[in-house]
């Protein structure tokens, strides 16, 4: 696997969230713990509110339109209703967050 | 016969306990004289970390003040040392003339030591021991963008750190070992105070080790580490370690090695001198905590008046006194053979916990982050209890065993006795407690007999958790709705427990107040966010991913993620260069659709997320601030023209509407709060379904509160008539204030209002003058941190609006 650097730790609020732009629509990078970081899909399944402008909850965040709470570690929405982020693989290599390859570009080139 | 002559060198916390315990025993039967090299009596030294940091002052910290002294007839010597004890002669010598005894008790304490590093005698170089040394800190850390160095990353040296950091000062911590407090903490445990340190601010260097310290006209300006390194400083704390302060009874002959010799009597080699404190040595050990001193001071009472007494050393545990950082260290952790760990982590908690086990007994813990269990472990390690039946949940502490639930009461139940219940009535625990054990067993005969829950009623959740506590299953609580599923309590029980226990960060509320989650939820965060920064608006910093995005983007989001934007109009006024200055901005920033607003504002919507701090310095240039349209704060303040123009006018209703806008935007309340002043009862500003509205009429200004014009259609209620500009702001102020303190997060006024009742508010705000101006110092207060434009102080970092990377730059392989 090859990663693409994205962005410094330091710069994603303790917890919060930072946007990346793709060619397919804005990626959510949400910041729950010191090192832990997740990427899923920036909109919401629901009414496409842009979860990065949402509360991060434990390892949860609630869309800001809907309130409507997704897992971020699997992309699932909780409680009733049906949606699934499309999720990232993440890596951090000291305070640099690092974003898969392939996963973030391939689409846009297709 | 007469008085026994007892000389005590030294008034310390040792000293101090022992000549308690010996007025007890003996009441009359002493002449003490007192020396102290401090120039005062005592006072508890522990404490006074907390004065450094702010949250006590030395005056809540003396222990025996002038009055106590002269009721047990010390002669007191302070600010004049002992320079010789004659042995022979049974008499010391101090700096001002000798005196006899019959018996001398020795309680020097320690001196801190400092490393005769060059440099060292500099002036801003300090330890931190006394009054002295902590006045000084305060007086260096007063002044802007000062810095200061800690060398030694223990107990005192991180508890001067975090309370200079506290004080504004810049501050870094140089350690010479690997981790902090190596000797009560383990690493893990170590990385995460220095984490937690590191995350407030405060530099930590470990495995760092000094070379000398540099100085400018006689005053230190740097420390220079071995590697080259400078740090620039104002200010060098050492901290590296005490002494015991033998030289007195070296001097005399007395048998010293590290301390001054002690026999378990607490006697030294002379039968006529005894001692006590941080100064002695007893069986080998020496000692730098107060608990072994308080048995030590026990002992020497016992010994002076003849009673058979020995000292026995115990087990000691250790807390570190940095608000906020909660860790506990009790006994031997260090690994060995047959020893074996129980570790629980959880690092999304920052928690950690480890005992350490040897024949089946708890031999050491190390708790971080929560230290509930500290006194049980610690308990069990004193008492070397057998664990073999308890080991699998040992680790969980003593909710587990027996597999009972954690206790939702617990909160209630850990409330000290002097906890305030009831804010109105000042009504404590004990009161509380007391009265239910005198029959008042239920909320009307306890309302009777304590005044607690007789006014807001606020408190009553608590109260009748009191009542459960006290009286068991006999009394069943009407079960009231918790916040939300994080946690047990109500709003109204949150916010009495945050001042109750004066908790202060969100860390602690989650910690002390039992919260299920990591960090709340969006329901709660944002509520406890707000009660926070309500009730400690120094103290508590606002954190904006705690608020829901319109308040941490500063501008309302719209269903397609763009967001609005409105500029403040005092009193609804505004003048034809603002409007150019919108209209500009309009343009620039291709807003499609321009709005006035029912709040006499003019809305831009349609903003796009990474425009705002830009669109925002344009407005700013041209003198308009935030309109906060989108806050649980003040919105807007609705004005009619008034008597300049309008010929119903009576008073100067434009000019009012603007006073109080100026003095209450930029506050958080509870809930969005709207005002309205109409210059006559024609009412066209509409002041009578606002939640604070003002009518102006010929004898002056009557004042409405608890209007609503929205999915409720209310009128206000008459609060007050008054004649005064002055008072009207005033009462709108006061009551501002009254509901920023009390009302639960997202209640507009008049459904708080209805809660509590008008008499309630009409009490505090109208007929109490006293009240009231609390209420207007309290609010003034808060809006010296508050009153600001939020605009502003994002206009010069627009990346943060941005994304963080944009990936459609690159192209994919
Ligand atoms: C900032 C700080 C925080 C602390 N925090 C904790 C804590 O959290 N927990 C804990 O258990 N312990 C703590 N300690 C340690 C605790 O304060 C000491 O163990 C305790 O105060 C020692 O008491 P003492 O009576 O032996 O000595 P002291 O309280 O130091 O009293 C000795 C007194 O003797 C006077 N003296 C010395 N020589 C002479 C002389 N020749 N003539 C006349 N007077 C003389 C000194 O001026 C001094 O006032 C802390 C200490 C400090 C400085
Ligand atoms: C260890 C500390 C305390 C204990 C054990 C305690 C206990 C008591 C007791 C037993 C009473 C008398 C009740 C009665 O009249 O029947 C009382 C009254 C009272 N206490 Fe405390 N108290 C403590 C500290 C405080 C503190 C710190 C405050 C203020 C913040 C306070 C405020 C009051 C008030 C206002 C009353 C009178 C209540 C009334 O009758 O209206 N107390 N307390
Ligand atoms: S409220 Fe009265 S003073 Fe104000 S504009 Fe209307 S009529 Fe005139
Ligand atoms: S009245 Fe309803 S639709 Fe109109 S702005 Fe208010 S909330 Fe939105
Ligand atoms: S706080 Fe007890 S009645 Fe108001």
């Amino acid at each position: 696997m090859s990663w693409i650097d994205v962005a410094d730790l330091n710069d994603i609020p303790l917890p919060g969230a930072r946007v990346v732009k793709t060619h397919f629509g804005d990626i959510g990078l949400f910041r729950t713990g010191e090192a832990q970081v997740f990427a899923t899909s920036n909109a919401c399944t629901q009414d496409g509110g842009p979860l990065s402008e949402g509360i991060v909850h434990g390892t949860r965040v609630a869309c800001p339109i809907d309130n409507s709470v997704f897992d971020l570690e699997t992309g699932a929405l909780l409680g009733t209703g049906e949606g699934h982020l499309q999720t990232y693989p993440v890596r951090l290599d000291g305070t640099r967050v690092l974003l898969e390859r392939e996963s973030v570009l391939a689409r846009g080139a297709a | 016969m007469g008085k026994k002559k007892l000389v005590v060198v030294g008034a310390g916390m040792a000293s101090g306990r022992a000549l308690e315990h010996l007025f007890e025993a003996e009441p009359g039967e002493w002449d003490v004289t007192l020396f102290n090299g401090e120039p005062r009596g005592n006072y508890n030294r522990i404490m006074l970390s907390p004065v450094l940091s702010g949250e006590k002052t030395y005056e809540d910290i003396v222990i025996h003040d002038d009055a106590w002294y002269a009721e047990h007839d010390v002669t007191c010597r302070f600010g004049e040392k002992v320079v010789a004890i004659d042995r022979d002669a049974k008499t010391v010598t101090g700096e001002k003339g000798d005196v006899a005894y019959d018996k001398l008790l020795i309680a020097t304490g320690s001196n801190p030591f400092i490393i005769p590093m060059p440099g060292h005698d500099l002036d801003g170089v300090i330890a931190y021991r006394d009054l002295e040394d902590t006045n000084r800190m305060i007086d260096e850390a007063a002044k802007p963008g000062a810095k200061a160095v800690v060398i030694g990353g223990g107990l005192l040296g991180l508890e001067a750190a975090a309370g200079l950091q506290l004080r504004g000062m810049d501050v870094t911590v140089v350690h010479l070992m690997g981790h902090l407090m190596e000797r009560q903490l383990d690493e893990a445990a170590g990385y995460l105070l220095r984490k937690e340190l590191v995350g407030r601010g405060i530099n930590v260097l470990v495995s760092t080790n000094s070379k000398q310290i540099l100085g400018e006209d006689g005053k230190v300006r740097a420390l220079e580490l071995e590697n080259g390194t400078e740090l620039p400083c104002d200010l060098l704390v050492m901290a590296v370690g005490i002494r015991p302060n033998t030289a007195l009874a070296t001097e005399a002959g007395l048998a010293c090695g590290r301390g001054i010799h002690v026999d378990d009597a607490m006697v030294t080699s002379d039968p006529n001198i005894l001692s006590v404190g941080e100064c002695i040595e007893h069986n080998g050990a020496i000692f730098g905590l107060v608990a072994p001193l308080y048995d030590q001071a026990k002992v020497v009472a016992q010994t002076l008046i003849g009673e058979e007494a020995a000292f026995a050393q115990k087990e000691l545990s250790t807390k570190l006194k940095v608000t906020g950082c909660n860790l506990f260290s009790a006994g031997d952790f260090a690994e060995g053979e047959g020893r074996e760990d129980i570790v629980f982590r959880d690092p999304a908690r920052g928690q950690y916990k480890r005992l350490v086990i040897e024949d089946n007994k708890v031999i050491g813990a190390v708790l971080y982050g929560d230290t509930a269990d500290g006194n049980w472990f610690f308990g069990l390690i004193k008492d070397g209890t057998d664990i073999s039946e308890m080991r699998e949940t040992l680790i969980f502490g003593p909710a587990y065993q027996g597999g009972a639930a954690v206790d939702p009461l617990s909160a209630v139940a850990a409330l000290p006795d002097d906890a305030e219940i009831c804010g109105c009535n000042g009504v404590c625990k004990g009161t509380i407690v007391k009265a239910i054990g005198d029959g008042a067993t239920d909320i009307p005969a306890l309302r009777a007999t304590t005044k607690a829950s007789a006014s807001c009623g606020t408190c009553t959740g608590l109260v009748e958790q009191l009542l459960e506590v006290t009286l068991g299953d006999s009394y069943a609580a009407p079960t009231a709705q918790p916040m939300c599923g994080c946690c047990d309590h109500t709003h109204e029980d949150v916010r009495r427990l945050i001042k109750a226990k004066g908790l202060k960060s969100q860390a602690a509320v989650w910690q002390e107040l039992g919260w299920k989650t990591v960090n709340g939820c969006p329901t709660c965060r944002p509520a406890v966010n707000y009660y926070l920064l309500a009730d400690w608006p120094l103290e508590y910093q606002d954190d904006p991913q705690s608020r829901f995005v319109n308040e941490r983007r500063h501008a309302n989001i719209q269903k397609d993620g763009t967001f609005s934007v409105v500029p403040r109009m005092w009193g609804g006024m505004t003048t034809p260069d603002e409007l150019r200055a919108i209209a500009d901005a309009a343009d620039k920033y291709n807003v499609p659709t321009v709005h006035v607003t029912g709040g006499q504002r003019i809305d831009l919507l349609g903003v796009k997320g990474e425009d705002l701090p830009n669109i925002w310095a344009d407005l700013n240039a041209a003198g308009m601030v935030s309109g906060h349209a989108y806050s649980k704060g003040l919105r807007t303040v609705k004005t009619c023209v008034g008597k300049d123009h309008c010929r119903f006018g009576t008073q100067d209703s434009t000019g009012l509407g603007i006073k109080l806008e100026k003095k209450l935007w930029g506050s958080w309340t509870p809930h969005k709060v709207k005002l309205a002043v109409s210059g006559c009862p024609r009412n066209c500003a509409e002041a009578t379904c606002k939640d604070i509205g003002v009518v102006c009429v010929d004898s002056g200004y009557q004042i409405g509160v608890a209007g609503a014009a929205g999915m409720d259609v209310k009128e206000t209620e008459r609060l007050a008539d008054v004649a005064t500009e002055e008072e009207a702001i005033e009462l709108a102020t006061a009551f501002m204030q009254l509901y920023r303190e009390n009302a639960q997060y997202l209640d507009r006024p008049y459904k708080w209002v209805a809660k509590v009742g008008l008499d309630w508010v009409k009490e505090r705000v109208v007929d109490d003058l006293e009240e009231r101006k609390r209420l207007n110092e309290a609010f003034e207060l808060s809006q010296s941190v508050y009153r600001k434009d939020p605009w502003a102080e994002h206009t010069d970092k627009p990346e943060e609006f941005a994304p963080v990377a944009d990936l459609t730059q690159i192209a994919a392989e």
